[in-house]
């Protein structure tokens, strides 16, 4: 059976087509692996992740320094044990807080570190102490409805002021008076 | 005498409706009557593959260049379109799933199909429509060589075949169009942008759905490119007709059954 050029572009096509839908069944995922060179791993534990999703961002002061790896669930303690992959150029304090904020209101959801105040980093293998769930948004309504059920109908706006003053009070700091 | 004047205005508006509509379902009987004929002969496109392999080579290959140039711009308008809108609600990394879901259910199938109307439906039509006004058909019987198995049947699988894997092509490169407006020109973050598009594309519901309906198109605007040329007459203005109605209705079959079989895949 000779052979035509026909017979090598239809070939190229196929195997074209071929590819586009492996990458398409791929969920488009491995063409870019993260952009981040070095890294280590460690490790955080959570009550609830919410909607956090492997390859989410870690950041840290709004700035991404590493990738959620995996997330697994511990069945001796109930939780969810994160882990990150973190640069190797940013060192944390051992003491570092492990938060799970979501970006907008409804937005994807994220790591944010917060360095404490230790002389020790953290390294690889290591596993934060300190962490924060995600928020929950039904818990937090149906937390809100139920103390407004449970409050006395009337004073509903002393609350309101009650914040307020809380907020004046924290506002009109009584260290600025000390350094002033 | 003026009303007997709108009277036969109105009866020859009648008959034209009426005689356009028996028409049209004449057509669509011999339509069909073809379709199952090149059904029947179409073993011979299989013994001797070469034919389908060429047709592949003018409906597909051919295509490549005006279907990647379109989905790159498709999926690169995608992207900024949607950044514009989901940044007010905060969600701008939610771009990747809409680019991703947008080509994959709906735009690659039918973007896709609507361009292969327009560039090899209308090829085939006017080919076989000369071959038709030239007498090379009637030649081929003459020889007792089928045309429908010789001509038709091999044009028929070689769209089928093609017109899935032009979609596929399609959906991929959008996505790369969009990826490349969303993360470098844009500034949404990469991680996110794969990440959510992997949390949200379902491989079965999305993107199995997808090449069903780009098979189920291929046999649409395949069989009526082909039935408009065997069916045009043989004449100049016959088959540029012919090549015509191809277009338009390869468009709206198209569109029509992407919103049929849309409701039949959303459960």
């Amino acid at each position: 059976m000779e052979r035509t050029t026909i017979d090598l572009w239809v070939g190229i096509f196929v195997a074209l087509g071929v590819a586009a839908l492996l990458g398409l069944a791929m969920k488009v995922g491995n063409l870019t692996t993260s952009n981040i060179g070095e890294t280590y791993m460690v490790e955080a534990a959570f009550e609830n992740i919410g909607g956090l999703k492997p390859r989410a961002p870690v950041k840290s002061a709004g700035v991404v320094v590493g990738r959620v790896e995996g997330i697994r669930f511990d069945t001796e303690t109930y939780e969810a044990i994160v882990s990150l992959n973190v640069d190797k150029n940013y060192r944390f304090p051992a003491d570092t807080f492990a938060n799970i904020y979501t970006a907008g209101l409804l937005g994807e959801q994220y790591i944010g570190l917060e360095a404490g105040g230790d002389e020790e980093v953290l390294k690889n293998g290591d596993k934060i102490a300190h962490t924060q769930d995600a928020v929950v948004l039904e818990k937090m309504i149906s937390q809100f409805l139920y103390n407004k059920a449970a409050e006395p109908a009337e004073p509903t706006t002393v609350p309101a002021e009650s914040t307020k003053t809380e907020d004046d009070a924290l506002t009109d700091n009584p260290l600025d008076d000390l350094i002033n | 005498m003026i009303r007997s004047k709108i009277l036969i205005g109105l009866v020859r508006f009648l008959r034209k409706l009426g005689s356009d509509f028996i028409d049209k379902v004449w057509r669509l009987g011999a339509g069909t009557r073809l379709f199952g004929l090149m059904l029947i002969s179409s073993g011979e496109s299989f013994r001797r593959f070469r034919l389908v392999v060429r047709e592949v080579y003018f409906t597909g290959v051919m295509s490549l260049v005006i279907i990647s140039v379109s989905a790159f711009f498709v999926g690169m308008v995608l992207a900024l379109q949607g950044y514009n809108t989901l940044q007010k609600y905060g969600s701008s990394e939610a771009i990747g799933v809409l680019v991703a879901l947008a080509l994959v259910r709906e735009l690659g199938p039918v973007v896709t199909a609507l361009l292969f109307a327009g560039r090899a439906g209308t090829a085939i039509t006017a080919e076989i429509g000369l071959m038709k006004a030239t007498e090379q058909l009637a030649a081929m019987e003459m020889m007792a060589v089928s045309p429908i198995s010789r001509v038709i049947a091999p044009r028929f699988w070689a769209g089928v075949i093609a017109l899935p894997i032009l979609a596929a092509l399609f959906s991929m490169i959008g996505i790369l169009g969009g990826y490349l407006v969303a993360v470098p020109l844009i500034g949404v973050d990469s991680g996110a942008f794969w990440s959510q598009m992997q949390a949200n594309v379902d491989w079965q519901f999305d993107i199995l759905n997808g090449v069903i309906k780009s098979i189920v198109f291929g046999v649409a605007c395949t069989m009526i490119a082909l039935f408009e040329g065997y069916d045009a007459p043989p004449t100049a203005e016959g088959v540029s007709r012919a090549t015509t109605r191809t277009v338009v209705t390869s468009s709206l079959v198209v569109l029509a059954l992407d919103f049929v079989l849309t409701s039949f895949m959303i459960v």
